[in-house]
């Protein structure tokens, strides 16, 4: 159960009032007629999907019907942030603290591993056979 | 492998249980296998398996980061149907419906298939309406699915509460008698202990930490116990499916969300069949052991961790209390997560992927339990033969950009 901070209303609710609404920042194409079926279908239906930092819409539907934003890890849950519709966020995975530990807390209070380690790009790069 | 029967029973009756066979050995990997299937579940093991016997590639290795069956397999709610409304998915789920109905035998390991039945409630004119065009869909395509009035819902399952007077009045329902329920630990224990038998690998606590990847073709991946090189890569990784697209440098139309279960307190035999509804939005079976077996939606945020809000597991119980009153004292024993990979249309990706030698099984979302052996068999005849299976072939991921969706959202159980 998450207690988010709406950047609107200015204080803490229970998550019953928000709605989450997919990721944040997401640019519909300028002029869809002119763009490709594989840009246009790149728009629709492919988004992040990472484990990790996330940026993410969600409206306060029970409150004040205000649609905003939320940095949020999602593979330990945590909120990294909140802020209002046409701002950026502060927190990235680009400038966050390296989470070498890929695991999430447990309900009793302990750690487990749930995945894969940390995506490192160095570990596609080709090596001779 | 020693087959089980009734005359082993008796064997080992004499020397009190103490030498049974293990189900599958543990083996170091080797440098270079013929295919790699990445995920140890349902779906991977069956992969593997269908490969060895139906295809004669027995050079294969099962990595998985886990135990085997651990993830989604572990944690569904065990439903097999395969009233689907398009005639894609039709095929799909029916081919996999047609393979249960013979797996323990085929396995020889007792998978507790029980074809006790699915009703699919409709609680509105248009809930009706739904039902009646699924059905008729279902049965051009040989899938025995009816429409039941209230009556006859009530003769199938004396529980429910029919009357008018409910919040979300019973008007009638789907009823495919042929589906049913399974034991899910079962099913990936038998085919991995199948697998084995034909000389497949399992590799557990193996986790794929990249691919190998040269001139846009795979060669093999990168583990935590060191390279293993292969030419064929078939991915069945669920929820995770997004983490290895990403190693291999590329993106998947799927969202990870949190899916929630929960089981009761075992009661005396109550529920004959599944039940489930779209409209109040839960379902419910009984297990062999006695507990409710209760299932409803996902948790709208992305999340990797296995768990997810309390307010959706609140919403499931309303629902459940809302189509049997008399569950409303019942006490809750346990409640988990999965981690469901959903799809735009409701419907997997079985694909190719841009990188040659790599493919793809994922997007089962919230549903993919039902089809483990038919999922496992195509992609086993795709991975063999370098080109999709005709059944396979319909779940392209190139789907997204060509628009040929298979809009699956009324079929599937779980709205998302």
């Amino acid at each position: 159960m998450f207690h988010i901070f709406c950047p609107y209303c200015q204080e803490y609710r229970e998550e019953e009032e928000f709605h989450p609404s997919g990721q944040a920042h997401l640019v519909r194409p300028a002029d869809p007629a002119s763009v490709s079926d594989e840009e246009w279908g790149d728009y629709l239906f492919f988004r992040d999907n990472p484990r990790g930092i996330h940026h993410e819409m969600w409206v306060h539907r029970l409150g004040c019907r205000k649609f905003f934003n939320i940095t949020r890890d999602t593979a330990t849950y945590e909120i990294l942030e909140t802020y209002r519709m046409g701002e950026q966020p502060s927190i990235t995975a680009a400038n966050a603290e390296v989470r070498r530990e890929q695991g999430v807390q447990t309900a009793d209070g302990g750690w487990q591993t749930v995945g894969a380690q940390p995506e490192n790009s160095r570990l596609n790069e080709e090596t001779p056979s | 492998m020693q087959r089980y029967s009734g005359f082993s029973l008796v064997k080992h009756a004499l020397s009190h249980h103490e030498n049974w066979q293990r189900h599958w050995r543990n083996p170091t990997p080797k440098k270079r296998y013929d295919v790699i299937i990445v995920g140890g579940g349902g779906h991977g093991l069956a992969t593997a398996y269908y490969l060895a016997k139906e295809f004669g590639v027995t050079n294969v290795a099962v990595i998985e980061k886990g135990w085997l069956g651990g993830g989604n397999t572990a944690r569904n709610t065990t439903i097999v149907r395969s009233n689907y409304l398009w005639d894609e998915a039709a095929q799909l789920y029916n081919h996999s419906l047609d393979l249960w109905k013979g797996l323990s035998q085929d396995l020889n390991y007792n998978v507790m298939f029980s074809q006790r039945g699915v009703l699919n409630l409709a609680h509105t004119l248009q809930d009706m309406r739904d039902v009646q065009r699924r059905v008729n869909a279902n049965r051009l395509n040989g899938i025995d699915s009816e429409v039941v009035t209230p009556e006859q819902i009530k003769e199938i399952e004396p529980a429910l509460d029919i009357s008018k007077s409910a919040r979300y009045p019973i008007m009638g329902a789907s009823w495919q008698k042929s589906a049913g329920v399974a034991r899910h630990d079962a099913v990936a224990w038998g085919f991995a202990r199948g697998a084995d038998a034909l000389g497949v690998d399992l590799l557990q606590n193996t986790e794929v930490t990249g691919f190998k990847i040269r001139d846009g073709q795979v060669y093999g991946v990168h583990t935590n116990r060191g390279d293993i090189e292969a030419h064929t890569v078939g991915c069945v990784a669920a929820g995770n499916s997004g983490v290895l697209a990403k190693m291999a440098g590329f993106k998947l139309p799927l969202e990870s969300h949190p899916l929630q279960a929960l089981v009761s307190e075992p009661l005396k035999p109550i529920l004959n069949t599944v039940t489930m509804s779209n409209h109040v939005h839960g379902y419910v079976s009984q297990s062999d052991k006695g507990d409710l077996v209760i299932g409803a939606g996902i948790d709208g945020y992305l999340g990797y961790g296995q768990r997810g809000s309390f307010p959706t597991i609140e919403h499931t119980l309303q629902a459940i209390v809302e189509m049997f009153p008399m569950f409303s004292r019942v006490r809750m024993n346990r409640q988990w997560g999965g981690i469901v990979d959903t799809c735009p249309d409701a419907c997997p990706i079985l694909s190719k992927t841009q990188v040659k030698g790599l493919y793809f099984n994922c997007g089962w979302g919230t549903g993919g339990f039902k089809a483990t052996p038919g999922s496992g068999h195509v992609f086993a005849a795709s991975l063999a033969k370098g080109e999709m299976h005709p059944i396979a072939a319909p779940f392209s991921i190139d789907r997204f950009h060509t628009g040929a969706l298979i809009d699956e959202h009324g079929a599937a159980g779980v709205a998302h």
